[in-house]
């Protein structure tokens, strides 16, 4: 669709507005980017030392999902024009007609409001501090200020991505520890490499929408070279929480073992820099990269709940 | 003035203002379910324990 088309339909949505259906909606808070938010928030609350009431649990877990999908809202309204000329994005609710921007703006703004207010009065006020931070630093500093203007957009939005684990830590114990800045660092340092691999394979995407992606920028080598800094960086942080004794021997060395994989995954973008065998490399890397970062929260989780059963003389 | 001035939503139109009024109401009936869980887990024996 190009931007005349897009206005078009724009003008056509916004006279009429309340087209939407409840799956519109529920396609604004970007269910999938969803999943993992809750599924690492989850792994941080789970693995924090101490406890927390149940029902309290499932409601901080609550709010950063509905956090979380307020920011995709929030996104969805202000990228709107630049979503409507990507083919991954053209058909989300906004370029596609069926909700008109304030729409989604109102529904984004209610929302935040809501998760951080709740998670402050029912939990605690850190973790409902940092939760708005995080809404306030993908809508705003990722999503207007540097996804349109640097190629670093992702290295520096990918906070907001990292942040869900420390909540999920913060709403436990009340308060930020190296162990959940450890947490914040594993994703931060995945989302670069991550996102490199996607937009490897989705460049004509992000040229034709003019977001100044590395590969479009600085050339497909630049990002390969930058993917594999990234991924050996990323590999040691990986272990950290078995080094700073917060994990077992056990998970450091899977952790070490998804690490050299993920390092080797990026060595073969860094190698293929031609036709199809290049384009399979940067997939299997985006495909790995997702089994990774589930590994490690999993691998996490499994390795807490064995230190406590072991604890309590279960095993 | 004739019944036909206005804007006039078609069926689909209707189902999907129904569907979305359905989802609003939901929504809101678990606010207040959450919430009064939330109080009475804060709480606890407490909640009607207290000077007003």
């Amino acid at each position: 669709m190009s931007l005349a088309d897009y206005q078009d339909r724009r003008l056509e949505t916004a006279a009429h507005g309340g087209q939407g259906d409840v799956g519109d909606y529920l396609a604004l808070l970007k269910p999938r980017v969803m999943s993992l938010v809750i599924f690492t928030a989850l792994v941080g609350l789970l693995i924090a030392p101490g406890g927390i009431h149940p029902v309290l649990g499932a409601v901080a877990i609550l709010c950063i999902a509905v956090g979380a999908g307020a920011s995709g809202a929030l996104n969805m309204w202000y990228d709107a024009d630049i979503d409507a000329i990507m083919s991954r994005t053209a058909r989300r609710p906004i370029p596609a007609g069926k909700v008109t921007g304030e729409e989604a703006l109102a529904f984004g703004l209610t929302l935040a409001a809501f998760s951080v207010l709740v998670l402050g009065l029912a939990v605690n006020w850190l973790a409902a501090g940092l939760l708005a931070f995080t809404i306030f630093f993908y809508a705003v500093v990722y999503t207007m200020w540097l996804k349109r203007s640097t190629p670093q957009n992702i290295v520096i939005g990918g906070a907001a991505g990292a942040f869900p684990p420390m909540i999920g830590w913060a709403a436990v114990t009340g308060t930020v520890s190296v162990e959940s800045i450890v947490l914040f660092l594993i994703i931060f340092m995945w989302t670069p490499p991550h996102f490199w691999a996607l937009s490897l394979f989705k460049r004509g995407d992000y040229e034709a929408a003019r977001v100044p992606m590395l590969p479009v920028v600085a050339g497909e080598d630049a990002t390969r070279t930058q993917i594999l800094v990234y991924s050996v960086l990323l590999a040691p942080i990986g272990v950290a929480p078995a080094l700073l004794g917060f994990a077992s021997l056990a998970y450091g060395v899977a952790a070490a073992a998804l690490g050299i994989a993920f390092v080797w995954y990026a060595v073969r973008v860094h190698a293929r820099r031609e036709g199809d065998a290049a384009r399979k490399a940067a997939v299997r890397l985006f495909a790995f990269s997702l089994v990774y970062l589930f590994l490690i929260f999993a691998l996490l989780l499994a390795d807490s709940i064995a230190a406590r059963l072991i604890a309590g003389g279960w095993l | 003035m004739s019944d036909d001035d206005g804007i006039r939503p078609t069926e689909e139109q209707k189902r999907r203002q129904r569907k979305r009024s359905i989802a609003i109401g939901l929504t809101i009936a678990g606010l207040i379910l959450l919430f009064y869980v939330i109080t009475l887990v804060k709480m606890g024996p407490a909640v009607l324990n207290r000077p007003l």
